[in-house]
């Protein structure tokens, strides 16, 4: 398989999940606090509040529509360039996806129309209630698109079948409530509550800064920063779990992220440091430039013991350590030797089923069966293909963890100065702050995907899977050519989507015309 | 429940799902002629406005086919979008812009003002229908793909699917046939359109210019439509034998097929029928604006008619020309038994979506699309 093809795919499916996920967490986070501002005004009838949740309708409308049409491209990537994923795991991976359409966007379609033009052809009720339905769809759809990804990184619940040559699903409760689907789900939603509640609170900043506005923009940043904290501090918490159910199944991304090459007990967490990449195995350089340590909270994150055994990448690939379950960690290259057992079980049983040999069938079938866990690892040629990008990690983790702590403080600060109107509309140096932190929640989103999905690195499914046998069969040139562009398309349109942003909110609230008006001229 | 049922009810909510599809591409059928029935920024506005409200059910639609098409038959989903991948990406590219285009054209402050969108809607308008009618033909004239699940196993190339033609699915447009059912769909969904305008927009103009559109193309739609059923019915089809599953070629296939199940028949001629009657009626009555729900009704039964004849009666449903025995069929590309039988569950929420989709749409449509309804309820 063609090493570039893999790489130009996974460069385009990364360049559109990236641009959808620029604009998917302010859906998700918009419409939470734009429906919060409509019920305010359903409870108060207060005609201003119906104007503030309108202003920020309008903002949703103009990113929904990008998300969506960003959306569409990835789903129908998996198709198009990772065919041969599509069927190796349709069967488990589909079923989210086509439930995601059946449940939820139809939810968002069917209402967001209500929400743009019903104003003044339904009752207040029933557009309070369809504002809170696209909410509400919103995040269902996140729930669905999420279980399929944890499935990814934690492929549980299925059983390979030799006759068909593909994974089947044997548990569907296992793949919908999975653990880690669970918590990735509440980890990212809050996630993208942050971003929601750091826009409102950086749009009413600059209208502060502006000098006009304020009441509107201390009233919204109040439903933000109690929104914004509850968010940041559960999406810590959250996070915490991933952290620690990465370090159960996934050891290798752990070790990664903290460029941790040799294991051990009462392992430090690195607050600050810079890591260089260290060949593997005989290379015994400390690994940093310079690093700054948490002592043994590294440990307690994964283990949760203060002395736990964090087992490095040198470890993970030479093995021999004891797993929390009591067994004996095997090493890459048994791995990988198990895994060419099961390919060849593979063949062998189809050779055996042409000829009808029904022991030689059974015999191989559970020698595949045996080996199946290891099974993606017949397709890895070299153990260090086994080691995603270290560095990269190292720092988007870093980015996102240093800012999860930040946002705490900042919305406890500016909740602080929220419920002293007059103060906050002369403080010049935190409405700059407000304004400035907006960036750093699509910072901090962004970084976390690097290091879930770079992490997740050679696989595209854990152990099952590895991305050089995802791909579709298609020609490099082919796939660069659509990647250009893709990149094209995407980036004309983040470019007019801020513009036209940009330009809602120069004009602010008081531009009442109805929903999302441009009355005909 | 069975296994080779659920694979039926499978095929079926996914014709289904074609068949809306068809019928909501109205959308793209009537914003394909915006300034031919629209001659100001009012009309044009107007009619903007009149799809703005429904583009999204469209879009869902196509969210959603493929969704249920990955989940039920994901060897189709591998075979097809793995290989006839500059057809469907083409596609996609007409849907990204109008997705954007309803919001972004009358926004200030949009790069490059409103027409370059407006144009956008037109191109989805066309290309759209046009090749998604293509890949739809391609189900009863085949294309060109081997699939082998032994490469699994076999080392440096463990792809497969892999697609014969180095043109990735742009070699569909060279078969006269798929052209032809491509602009039977096109001219079908501005029919659609225009039955459309006529009972959503309160404009007399519209409503007139709309009416003499009306004739050309049905014409246009019946000419094309009627030329690729008789080149299907009277030409060979991909059988499937029942015991082994050994794809031959039979004479008549698809003619057997409507012969020997009387239902999905009597589903085709009354779709065909009200599609002809919304038409004629509306041609005949100048009052009469409901033709949509006729014509509309019609081609969600024609189409869905026409996909069960194509993938069920041992049929294969997605057949390859260079290696008849890689066809695809509901039997050997569908999810197992657990999968099919979990989404059977999920489907029967089907309903509940529709009585909110129907319940929204009432709401919607109350009064139509006129310039004063925009100013009150504000519009794209
Ligand atoms: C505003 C955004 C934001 C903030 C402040 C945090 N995270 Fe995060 N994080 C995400 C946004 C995010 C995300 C975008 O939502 C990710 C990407 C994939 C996912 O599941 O969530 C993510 C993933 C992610 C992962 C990888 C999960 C996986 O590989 O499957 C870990 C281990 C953490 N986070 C841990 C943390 C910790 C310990 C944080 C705080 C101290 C933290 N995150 C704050
Ligand atoms: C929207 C937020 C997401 C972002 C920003 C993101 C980012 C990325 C990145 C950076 C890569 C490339 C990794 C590499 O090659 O090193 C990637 C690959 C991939 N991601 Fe995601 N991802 C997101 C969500 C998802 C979700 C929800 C799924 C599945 C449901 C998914 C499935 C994949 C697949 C199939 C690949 C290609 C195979 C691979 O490289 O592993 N991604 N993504
Ligand atoms: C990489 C895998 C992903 C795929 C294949 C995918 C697919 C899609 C599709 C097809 C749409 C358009 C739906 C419509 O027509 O209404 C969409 C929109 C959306 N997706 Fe994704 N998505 C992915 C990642 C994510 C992630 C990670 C999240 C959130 C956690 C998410 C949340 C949403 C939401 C909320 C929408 C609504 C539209 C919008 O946000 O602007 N998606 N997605």
């Amino acid at each position: 398989m063609d090493a570039s093809l893999i790489d130009w795919s996974r460069a385009q499916f990364a360049m559109t999940a990236a641009y959808h996920w620029i604009f998917v967490p302010l859906t998700l986070g918009l419409s939470l606090i734009m429906a919060v501002a409509e019920t305010v005004y359903y409870r108060t009838g207060k005609p201003e509040w119906k104007k503030y949740a309108k202003f920020w309708i309008k903002l949703f409308a103009v990113n929904f529509a990008v998300g969506i049409a960003t959306g569409l491209i990835l789903e129908f990537e998996f198709g198009t360039n990772w065919s041969n994923y599509s069927w190796f795991v349709g069967d488990i991976f589909g079923a989210p996806l086509a439930i995601e359409g059946i449940a939820a966007f139809f939810m968002e379609a069917a209402f967001v129309v209500v929400m743009l033009f019903g104003w003044k052809k339904v009752s207040r009720g029933f557009h309070l209630a369809s504002t809170w339905l696209v909410f509400a769809g919103a995040t269902l759809s996140a729930w669905w698109i999420l279980v399929a990804n944890a499935w990814m990184q934690d492929p549980v619940g299925v059983t390979f079948n030799p006759d068909t040559m593909r994974n089947e699903m044997t548990d569907f409760a296992a793949v919908a409530l999975s653990p880690v689907a669970v918590n990735k789900f509440f980890h990212t939603v809050f996630s993208a509550w942050i971003l929601g509640s750091a826009f409102v609170i950086g749009v009413s900043c600059w209208f502060l800064l502006k000098k006009r506005n304020v009441h509107f923009s201390v009233s919204s940043i109040k439903i933000a920063g109690w929104t914004g904290i509850v968010a940041a501090i559960l999406s810590v918490v959250s996070g915490d779990g991933s952290a620690f159910q990465v370090s159960d199944r996934q050891p290798m991304k752990l070790a990664s992220m903290e460029a941790l090459y040799d294991g051990g007990n009462g392992v430090g967490l690195i607050a600050l440091g810079a890591p260089y990449v260290r060949k593997t195995g005989s290379d015994t350089t400390e690994g940093f430039y310079f690093k700054l340590n948490f002592p043994q909270m590294l440990s307690v994150l994964a283990t949760r013991n203060i002395n736990g055994y964090v087992p490095g990448i040198n470890d993970i690939l030479k093995g021999g350590y004891e797993l929390p379950d009591g067994r004996t960690a095997l090493s890459a290259k048994e791995k990988m030797r198990r895994g060419r057992k099961a390919l060849d079980a593979l063949a062998e049983y189809h050779v055996f089923k042409k000829s009808g040999d029904e022991k030689g069938m059974l015999e191989t079938r559970d020698t595949l069966l045996q080996n199946m866990r290891y099974f993606g690892y017949g397709y890895i040629k070299d153990p260090a293909e086994l080691v995603p990008d270290v560095p990269l990690l190292f720092y988007s983790f870093r980015i996102m963890v240093i800012l999860g702590i930040y946002f705490i403080l900042f919305f406890i600060y500016i909740l602080a100065y929220a419920y002293r109107e007059n103060r906050f509309a002369t403080q010049r140096g935190l409405q700059r702050i407000g304004v400035f932190t907006l960036p750093l929640a699509y910072i901090a989103g962004m970084a976390g995907w690097v290091v879930a999905e770079v992490g997740r690195q050679p696989w595209a499914i854990q152990d099952l899977l590895p991305v050089i046998a995802a791909s579709s069969n298609l020609d490099v040139a082919s796939v660069k050519l659509s990647f250009f562009i893709f990149l094209l398309i995407f980036t004309v349109l983040f470019i007019a989507a801020t513009g036209i942003m940009l330009n809602i909110i120069r004009k602010g609230p008081e531009d009442d015309a109805g929903g999302v008006v441009k009355t005909i001229k | 429940m069975s296994y080779v049922f659920l694979q039926h009810y499978w095929w079926f909510l996914i014709s289904l799902l074609g068949a809306l599809l068809v019928f909501l591409m109205f959308v793209q059928g009537g914003n394909s002629m915006l300034f031919e029935i629209g001659k100001d920024e009012t009309e044009v506005s107007m009619l903007v406005n009149s799809t703005g409200r429904k583009w999204e059910l469209a879009f869902t639609t196509l969210v959603t086919f493929g969704g249920a098409f990955f989940a039920s038959f994901p060897l189709f989903y591998s075979t097809s979008f793995g290989g006839a991948y500059w057809l469907w990406m083409i596609i996609l590219f007409t849907f990204i812009f109008q997705a954007v285009s309803y919001e972004f054209q009358s926004s200030p402050g949009n790069l490059t003002g409103r027409r370059v969108y407006r144009i956008f809607l037109i191109i989805n308008g066309i290309v759209a229908p046009l090749l998604i009618g293509v890949a739809v033909a391609t189900f009863f004239t085949g294309s060109g793909f081997y699939v082998n699940k032994a490469h699994i196993f076999s080392g440096d190339m463990p792809v497969i699917s892999s697609w014969a033609s180095r043109w990735h699915g742009l070699e569909a447009l060279a078969n006269i046939w798929n052209l032809v059912f491509g602009l039977a769909v096109l001219f079908l969904v501005r029919v659609l359109g225009i039955l459309y305008f006529i009972n959503n927009v309160k404009s007399n103009e519209i409503y007139k210019r709309s009416r003499r559109k009306l004739v050309p193309n049905f014409i246009s739609f019946l000419v094309f439509f009627i030329a690729f059923l008789v080149h299907i019915l009277s030409g060979y089809g991909f059988a499937v034998e029942t015991a082994g599953g050994t794809v031959f070629m039979e004479k008549f296939k698809y003619l057997h097929n409507f012969m020997n199940m009387p239902p999905v028949s009597a589903i085709f001629v009354v779709g065909v029928l009200a599609v002809l009657y919304g038409v004629v009626r509306t041609l005949y009555v100048s009052a009469y604006v409901k033709g949509i729900w006729f014509a509309g009704a019609g081609t969600i039964l024609a189409v869905t008619a026409l996909l069960l004849c194509a993938g069920f009666a041992n049929t294969s449903y997605y057949p390859s020309t260079v290696d008849l025995q890689s066809s695809l069929t509901i039997f050997n590309s569908s999810s197992s038994f657990l999968t099919l039988k979990v989404m059977f569950y999920v489907s029967l929420l089907i309903p509940i979506v529709a009585g909110y989709i129907y319940r929204t749409w009432r709401a919607m449509d109350k009064n139509g699309i006129s310039p004063e309804e925009q100013k009150e309820n504000g519009g794209y």
